[in-house]
């Protein structure tokens, strides 16, 4: 019995985790019109449903574009400041590498509106594009951290190494800073797209008539309850779980040799 | 492909630490020099100067007779093999290799070929295609060494290179990097603080300590005639005997040493393990009572204490015949020669 209880507590823990999710995947094969028990079906009408739907469609393509660009950038941007923190000695980088994460700490709902402000002051029109600056700012500061622990002293080494053999700096970089940064650039990567896939605050602020997918979902919870929510949320889990796998297969079991 | 170097008037600080005092030295075109020295001693330092990893505060790098003090490393005809190897994780063998004919715009094809005949040269011809992550140490060493020669550097700066590798392994790729380098002619620097692989491999030693330069010359000189207590200590193991200089000669505790005057004034008597000998002929050092003896195959180890000075403990290195027993007396002697007296600073 005292050797079956932390069975029973891991399958306990499991359960609570992944029930939620189980659920919503199996209802959105419900062939009734509720999501709810009794389960009959399977039915893949709902799939069609969605998929013939333009506007989830839609936020579906805005979504993924949204994720990977402003993940593109934060990387980017992620990668020049942790370059230049690593290998320079700045007046007050302690500081400035404060700065640079301290954002992680702010609500996402105090940034959104922040930027919010800001971007009316500004004049510029909410789109896409204010969504996506907005997933910039809280995935920098994440991308930063990630990729300035992993700037170690065997990067350094072979980076005076390729000095040493004629590289410049824009060679040093792209040679052999960025190969060997790979996993940790990957990992933030796709750490920046799951977050930026599924963020709602933010995109629901700073977006008008295009939206993301997690807003126009929120948009159609206003009509109730359907299979067809159940749908597009195992979708939304598909993407992820996929981006999950990805970052797996290609960043962590490269570590192990 | 090698080149002289000249290193005049170099001083080094970093902030109130003074890393390099006034280094005068010169290298000629195809030696193998080593930089000996505990660490601290200065010596990577020194070689990070060489390098160009470094601008020196004072003085100047001459390489080939041009002046190289301020320039980056990239333009300088030297290339370093780091003490980690630094080798490129993501890359091939042949790819770490061609790395520097690359960066200088050789053809794919040439430098491909260039790096296979390196890697045929440090015994690896077969494993291009592998990784770093694939290689032992000492194989890992090799292709940092075959990388480093690739550009054809007219001198190669080598930051201990063994540290990292087993002491059987260490041995046969000091016989190896000897090979290479009267094979290539290239000027090799090599920084090091053990000194059996200094005298293994060297030319000439350079010692180091404290910054300073306290002795260079031939391995033979530097072990058989050290410049200074420093030197004659740090080469190997030693016996002091603290002396005075009079008019007569050396006062020890053994007796008066037959050994030219320095002066007047205190002074440190040295000698060798291996210099102490049970012969009568030569210098006679009295009567000495073994205390313990040890067998290395080649030779007795023993400590001796002398009759006449009990405080002090020998050092010999007794011929494997002796057999000397604990308890026993021996009557000991030395070559003249064989004593280096220095003297100590008031």
């Amino acid at each position: 019995m005292i050797r079956l209880l932390p069975w029973l507590y891991l399958a306990a823990a499991f359960a609570f985790i992944y029930l939620p999710v189980g659920a919503l995947v199996l209802f959105s094969f419900q062939a009734g019109n509720l999501p709810v028990p009794p389960f009959n079906g399977p039915s893949t009408r709902w799939y069609a449903d969605v998929l013939a739907d333009d506007d989830l469609t839609g936020a579906l393509a805005n979504s993924l574009l949204v994720a990977l660009g402003s993940s593109a950038v934060a990387v980017s941007l992620g990668f020049g400041a942790a370059y230049g923190l690593a290998r320079h000695v700045l007046p007050g980088s302690a500081l400035l590498r404060g700065l640079l994460i301290a954002p992680l700490t702010v609500s996402y709902l105090i940034v959104g509106l922040g930027l919010l402000i800001v971007l009316t002051r500004a004049g510029l029109g909410l789109s896409l594009w204010t969504a996506a600056i907005g997933h910039v700012v809280i995935n920098l500061p994440l991308a930063f951290a990630i990729l300035y622990a992993s700037m170690g002293a065997q990067q350094v080494n072979a980076e005076r190494a390729a000095r040493d053999l004629g590289a410049d700096e824009a060679r040093v970089v792209l040679l052999v800073t960025v190969p060997m940064l790979m996993p940790a650039i990957a990992a933030a990567f796709f750490l920046s797209v799951t977050l930026s896939w599924d963020e709602f605050i933010i995109a629901f602020l700073l977006t008008r008539f295009d939206v993301t997918l997690p807003v126009e979902i929120w948009s159609m919870l206003r009509s109730g309850l359907s299979p067809r929510l159940n749908a597009i949320g195992s979708l939304v889990f598909l993407v992820s779980v996929t981006a999950v796998v990805i970052l797996e297969t290609l960043v962590f079991r490269k570590r192990r040799p | 492909m090698t080149a002289s170097v000249t290193l005049s008037g170099l001083n080094h600080r970093f902030g109130p630490f003074h890393a390099l005092k006034d280094i005068d030295l010169r290298i000629e075109a195809g030696e193998y020099v080593t930089l000996l020295g505990p660490s601290g001693c200065g010596k990577t330092t020194l070689l990070s100067i060489l390098g160009g990893f470094l601008d020196p505060t004072e003085g100047a790098v001459l390489i080939g007779g041009r002046d190289m003090t301020h320039v980056p490393p990239a333009k300088r005809p030297t290339t370093t093999m780091f003490q980690d190897y630094a080798l490129f994780p993501h890359m091939t063998l042949r790819d770490n290799v061609a790395f520097g004919l690359r960066m200088a715009g050789v053809a794919r094809r040439v430098r491909h070929a260039r790096a296979e005949a390196l890697l045929g040269m440090v015994g690896l011809a077969d494993a291009a295609g592998k990784r770093p992550h694939e290689l032992s140490g000492g194989q890992r060493q090799r292709v940092a060494l075959a990388r480093a020669l690739a550009v054809e550097p007219d001198v190669l700066l080598l930051d201990e290179p063994l540290g990292a590798l087993d002491l059987k392994l260490r041995r046969a790729m000091q016989d190896e990097l000897k090979a290479i380098q009267r094979q290539v002619g290239t000027t090799f620097i090599h920084v090091t603080h053990d000194q059996e692989e200094a005298m293994a491999i060297a030319d000439r030693i350079v010692v180091m300590n404290a910054g300073r330069i306290e002795d260079e010359g031939a391995p033979v000189r530097i072990y058989r005639e050290p410049a200074t207590l420093f030197t004659a200590d740090f080469m190997g193991e030693m016996n002091h005997v603290p002396a005075t200089l009079t008019d007569a000669g050396v006062e020890t505790p053994l007796g008066l040493l037959p050994v030219d005057g320095l002066g007047r004034g205190r002074a440190m008597v040295c000698l060798r393990p291996e210099a102490i000998g049970l012969a009568a002929g030569g210098v006679a050092l009295g009567r000495a009572r073994v205390r313990d003896a040890a067998f290395f195959g080649t030779h007795w180890r023993a400590h001796l204490v002398p009759v006449a000075a009990p405080e002090l403990v020998l050092v010999a290195h007794l011929p494997p015949g002796a057999a000397p027993a604990a308890g026993q007396e021996l009557d000991l002697g030395a070559e003249p020669h064989a004593f280096r007296v220095y003297r100590l600073e008031e």
